[in-house]
């Protein structure tokens, strides 16, 4: 009986640590033999850009999620960078991006102070940013598409490093950026420490305000870039569309890669492969045909299912 | 704390001062507002929203959440107009129907396998709209009320100049009182928002009263969609997004904490009312952008959910 049980621990935290990665593997193999053309380089690079915003956006959540917080502001501060953007172009795109970055973060000090130093729930701190932030983008904007001539800014969304995509390769540079960041720094350490338990981290005299607020400055942060680089690649600033319900495919992709809810823990590469793997099993039902509305329930039963699974770990 | 015996009266009751101010200055400074047809016009535009917000205050006193209402809420319109064909007990028991399912599999996941809330109702929220999009051709099929139908006369009918959804609302919010504040489901509901634990230590039935708080909240929001098509004679898919937000936003403006163990219905329905007001007098103002709505209800929310928190600090110090 007890080996029994032993067994379905350790089946479980495998499952937990390498789940994403085995399903995401079985998608890539079913799709090698199903899918016709689905290993072309272009197929591979449509994906990838396609995946890379999220993954930008899911890296920053992965952080605020680590601190048992969450951000459902990111869809917003990505429309109000795309929607800063076009007015600043005029000063060049360094400038524009530069200006468009600072606005996201911004938006996640307004965040952070608000969680950190009032003590409001990052639910509802967050909440007022996502209602307000897309309404002010709209205004910003005055609720109009713009088109992006800017050619630096375009080239950012159209142009590849060897065949490596240059939104792929911000995706790719910000992944291993983090992942050195929750590994190798001291704020790293202490953004865990504080997620996993946050009166021991401050009676250990770590600086718990500091800390929760650069999370929420980082997620802005990270969602604003996605949100210039989003709108390179649709070579115009949407400030009504750009991001919508962002923060649903980036919460998902953390928690299928296997970061709790309850912090304490950040798996940075289990969340570019949580957001593989829906990106993957959104292409497969696109390829063969099979409705939005099928993949929408499938994402349900992956996010029980991961949840389930990290809740084990816990019990 | 003893010489500040008016904090917790304006933590419970702010958000009827806040609306009652409002309304006030609103009276003087734009004539168009104070009149029977705009009241009646707030009233029944609010009253949709309200069911959700009622549902919502019952979920958030436990301590829970719930994602998933602006998909029940468009689910519920969709089957209710598609089932009209068939009467109006077809139409009302097959929205009731399916949202009751939603919140039975809500109910069940949280309060069985202990999963949080927000992430549960997150997935059925997706799985909501998934199911939603497959049964309306991928949203480009919309159902309609046959013009005949008795069902439309229960989004559209009036007594006394005012609309049944109003009627109906205002029954809602006083049966919700009364379950809330004087039955045993009531007492739990608080009892788990305060500390799961000590309720279940207590031997109160925890596990059916949170299924029953999850069921109530998608009856409601499925009950509303239906009376939304209902009066609209369709059943519009795109509706209720974003619609989640609006209830929490409401809920919490109207002094239910978050974190759960307390809270009343009075002070939603005056939160779901301030939203309703600040809508229409962007209206009236006319030259004013749409989107300055979204940013004014972004900042009232920060405003009195710091105020609360700030109040709330004082208040256990």
């Amino acid at each position: 009986m007890a080996e029994q049980r032993m067994d379905r621990a350790r089946m479980i935290a495998w499952l937990q640590n390498y789940g994403v990665y085995v399903a995401v593997l079985a998608l890539l193999v079913v799709n090698a033999i199903i899918t016709p053309h689905f290993f072309s380089v272009a197929n591979i690079q449509t994906q990838a850009v396609q995946v890379a915003p999220v993954v930008i956006v899911a890296l920053g959540m992965a952080l605020v999620i680590g601190t048992e917080g969450v951000d459902l502001s990111v869809g917003s501060s990505m429309a109000l960078a795309a929607a800063v953007l076009p007015l600043y172009l005029g000063y060049g795109a360094g400038v524009a991006m530069t200006i468009a970055v600072g606005v996201g973060a911004v938006a996640g000090l307004i965040n952070g102070a608000l969680v950190a130093l009032v003590g409001i729930q990052p639910i509802l701190a967050t909440l007022a940013l996502l209602v307000g932030g897309r309404g002010l983008a709209l205004v910003i904007a005055d609720g109009q598409l713009k088109q992006i001539e800017n050619p630096a800014l375009l080239s950012l969304g159209a142009e590849d490093i060897a065949g490596i995509p240059i939104l792929v390769a911000f995706a790719l540079v910000l992944t291993l950026g983090v992942a050195l960041l929750v590994k190798k720094t001291t704020f790293g350490r202490q953004l865990v420490a504080v997620g996993d338990n946050r009166v021991a981290s401050q009676l250990a005299g770590l600086p718990v305000r500091r800390v929760l607020a650069l999370v929420y400055v980082l997620s802005g942060v990270f969602a604003a870039l996605a949100g210039v680089l989003a709108t390179a690649r649709l070579t115009a600033s949407d400030p009504s569309s750009v991001g919508n319900l962002i923060e649903l495919s980036a919460i998902t992709s953390v928690v299928v890669g296997g970061t709790p809810l309850s912090g304490g823990r950040i798996r940075v590469v289990g969340t570019v492969m949580g957001a593989l793997l829906m990106q993957l099993l959104r292409a497969t039902l696109i390829k063969h045909d099979l409705p939005d509305s099928a993949g929408q329930m499938i994402q349900a039963a992956i996010i029980v299912l991961a949840v389930y699974l990290t809740r084990e770990r816990a019990a | 704390m003893t010489n500040r015996p008016w904090l917790p009266l304006v933590r419970r009751y702010g958000s009827v001062v806040v609306l009652a101010l409002v309304v006030v200055v609103a009276s003087f400074t734009f004539g168009t507002f104070a009149s029977f047809d705009n009241f009646r016009n707030i009233a029944i535009q609010s009253s949709f929203p309200a069911i959700v917000a009622l549902g919502m205050t019952f979920v958030i006193i436990s301590g829970g959440i719930d994602l998933s209402v602006g998909s029940v809420f468009a689910l519920g319109g969709v089957v209710a107009a598609y089932g009209s064909r068939w009467g109006t007990g077809a139409a009302l028991g097959l929205a009731l129907g399916i949202s009751g399912l939603f919140g039975l599999i809500n109910g069940l996941l949280i309060a069985r396998t202990r999963l949080a809330p927000f992430i549960v109702t997150l997935a059925t929220l997706l799985a909501g709209r998934g199911l939603l999009l497959s049964i309306t051709e991928e949203g480009s099929h919309t159902y309609l009320v046959p013009r005949d139908s008795f069902f439309t006369v229960l989004g559209q009918g009036s007594i006394f100049g005012i609309g049944f959804p109003v009627w109906l609302t205002v029954v809602l919010f006083l049966v919700a009182g009364v379950v809330l504040h004087r039955t045993g489901f009531g007492q739990s509901t608080f009892a788990i928002g305060g500390s799961e634990e000590a309720a279940n230590l207590m031997g109160l039935p925890v596990l059916r009263t949170k299924v029953g708080i999850y069921l109530s909240s998608a009856l409601l929001a499925g009950l509303s969609g239906a009376l939304n098509a209902a009066r609209l004679s369709s059943g519009v898919t795109i509706l209720g997004v974003g619609l989640e937000l609006d209830a929490i936003s409401a809920v919490v403006m109207g002094g239910t904490l978050l974190t759960g163990g307390s809270g009343h219905a009075t002070g939603t329905l005056a939160g779901v009312l301030l939203l309703g007001v600040i809508q229409n007098l962007i209206n009236q103002i006319g030259t004013l952008n749409s989107s300055y709505q979204a940013v004014i209800s972004g900042l009232f929310l920060v405003v009195v959910v710091t105020v609360q928190t700030v109040l709330g600090e004082r208040r256990t110090r």
